[in-house]
């Protein structure tokens, strides 16, 4: 495997002491002070988080909103400019490429934010499905993205930028400045939080991260590493792309059907996903919660109450907001249905879970 | 970090031997590694542990560890004050964050754990 990428930040992240690992060929920080602060202290205030790591490609050319909704399941034509959408890509069976944001700059360009796992197989994935003469064109590496995250988020990335962003509203994104360094900033995130998230050259992101930090801790945030982030989409039921969806999974089997636009014109995936919503799912993505000891890790086999398999855990963890150990698995409906007791086998003994709503933490709605 | 007066495995585990019972706990390299504490699973009292044989489990929020008996005995206290605080572990691993105790079937088997500077050499600190 090629050597780890350090993304433009990795000294900042040194310097303050974090604990470095690799993910998805980054060198990126799991965690500062520790999971459970930082995880609070975005719920409670803000936190700020380098997400460098993520991917970034431009699609431009003439036709470009018909050709990329041939691509993705949600509707990037109607999507106005200005604003960005969450949408997964699929297969021709339905099965989940990646979940991705598509971000609409002009009536003939998008730029696409996909995950750090997926960079290489979705660019040959959506240079390889659109028409020639439209651009992908692959701007990762050059662009760094820092989060600002929590209730306070707001007035940290205001002051940063000088402007008021109460007229930037939930998925909706400017150009600005911060200091002089030119930015796109959209009110988006995957912490259920109000929050930002700044798009940045990535020469310049040192310079944009100094700002955003010392505003951040200056009013008791705290800089938040890769574990915090994930117990932090975890309470929302966000799915991880490589734990509770891939090409296996389908958008409707993980509960997130609004991003599949079935009635706006053929895409790739569209025939199976229409079967599938027709007959009726057979298992899907639910959230669970521990009632006997014990936490539900990535990959444990649930049983029902007469011990036959009906699922595994996608994702699981202890909950800091909840203080409970949580977790998704995809069940064999109707074991799906809320309420329903399951076993979940953790080190060889069966322990007690039930399916409960989700998101698992309930918010307050943001902008 | 490593008190001079424990003993300590390879598996992180620290043992402070006391007359025929051995206090049982969890170094601070392993706590510091692990992060934080959310979860133990201790053996009830009772219960017979031999040397390098698991008796239990801790958790942080991202990883779950097995714990191994330092020495072999009978499990004769359990810390609850842990069990139901565990991030006691993370404050205080050598003083209220301890484990088990356990009264020592052989205690020679002393002899094959390390000192604390051996302890050091072995986590690289």
């Amino acid at each position: 495997m090629a050597k780890a990428i350090k993304t433009p930040l990795y000294e900042k992240h040194v310097s303050l002491g974090a604990k470095m690992v690799e993910f998805a060929g980054f060198v990126m920080p799991v965690q500062y002070t520790g999971i459970i602060d930082e995880h609070l202290t975005v719920r409670e205030n803000a936190g700020i988080f380098d997400l460098s790591h993520m991917g970034e490609f431009y699609v431009s050319g003439k036709g470009a909103p018909a050709a990329l909704n041939n691509v993705v399941t949600n509707d990037v034509e109607k999507l106005k400019i200005g604003k960005a959408l969450y949408t997964p890509i699929c297969t021709p069976k339905g099965g989940i490429v990646d979940d991705i944001l598509a971000y609409r700059d002009a009536d003939e360009q998008y730029m696409l934010v996909v995950n750090a796992t997926n960079i290489e197989k979705d660019f040959e994935w959506v240079a390889g499905h659109l028409p020639r003469g439209l651009t992908v064109d692959d701007r990762s590496l050059e662009t760094a993205l820092v989060a600002v995250q929590g209730p306070q988020s707001e007035l940290i990335v205001s002051e940063a930028l000088s402007e008021d962003l109460d007229e930037v509203r939930y998925y909706e994104f400017i150009s600005a400045v911060v200091d002089s360094v030119p930015v796109r900033v959209s009110r988006t995130g995957y912490t259920g939080e109000d929050g930002f998230e700044v798009y940045v050259d990535a020469a310049r992101a040192a310079e944009v991260w100094d700002v955003l930090y010392d505003l951040t801790t200056g009013i008791g945030g705290v800089p938040v590493g890769l574990g915090a982030r994930d117990t932090l989409r975890l309470e929302m039921k966000y799915c991880l792309y490589g734990n509770d969806i891939d090409e296996g999974t389908t958008p409707l089997e993980a509960g997130i059907a609004w991003t599949v636009k079935l009635d706006k014109g053929d895409f790739i995936g569209k025939g199976p996903l229409q079967k599938q919503k027709k007959e009726g799912l057979k298992r899907k993505l639910a959230g669970f919660v521990m009632v006997d000891s014990g936490i539900p890790r990535h990959g444990f086999e649930i049983i029902n109450v007469d011990e036959k398999g009906i699922g595994r855990v996608t994702s699981g963890s202890y909950s800091p907001s909840l203080r409970e150990n949580i977790g998704l698995a995809y069940l064999d409906l109707p074991h799906g249905e809320v309420g329903t007791e399951i076993l979940v086998n953790i080190r060889k003994k069966p322990r007690l879970a039930r399916v409960v709503e989700t998101p698992f933490l309930k918010l307050l709605g943001g902008k | 970090m490593y008190p001079e007066e424990l003993r300590y495995t390879e598996t992180h585990e620290w043992v402070r031997v006391g007359d025929d019972v051995a206090v049982v706990g969890l170094t601070d390299h392993a706590q510091s590694e692990l992060g934080d504490i959310v979860y133990l699973e201790l053996p009830p009292a009772g219960t017979e542990v031999s040397a390098g044989g698991e008796f239990g489990v801790v958790e942080s929020v991202k990883a779950a560890s097995d714990l191994y008996a330092p020495l072999s005995g009978k499990v004769v206290g359990v810390n609850d004050a842990a069990t139901g605080d565990p991030a006691l572990v993370n404050r205080d691993c050598y003083g209220e964050g301890w484990l088990v105790k356990v009264e020592l079937k052989d205690p020679s088997e002393l002899e094959n754990l390390k000192t604390a500077a051996e302890y050091e050499e072995f986590i690289g600190a």
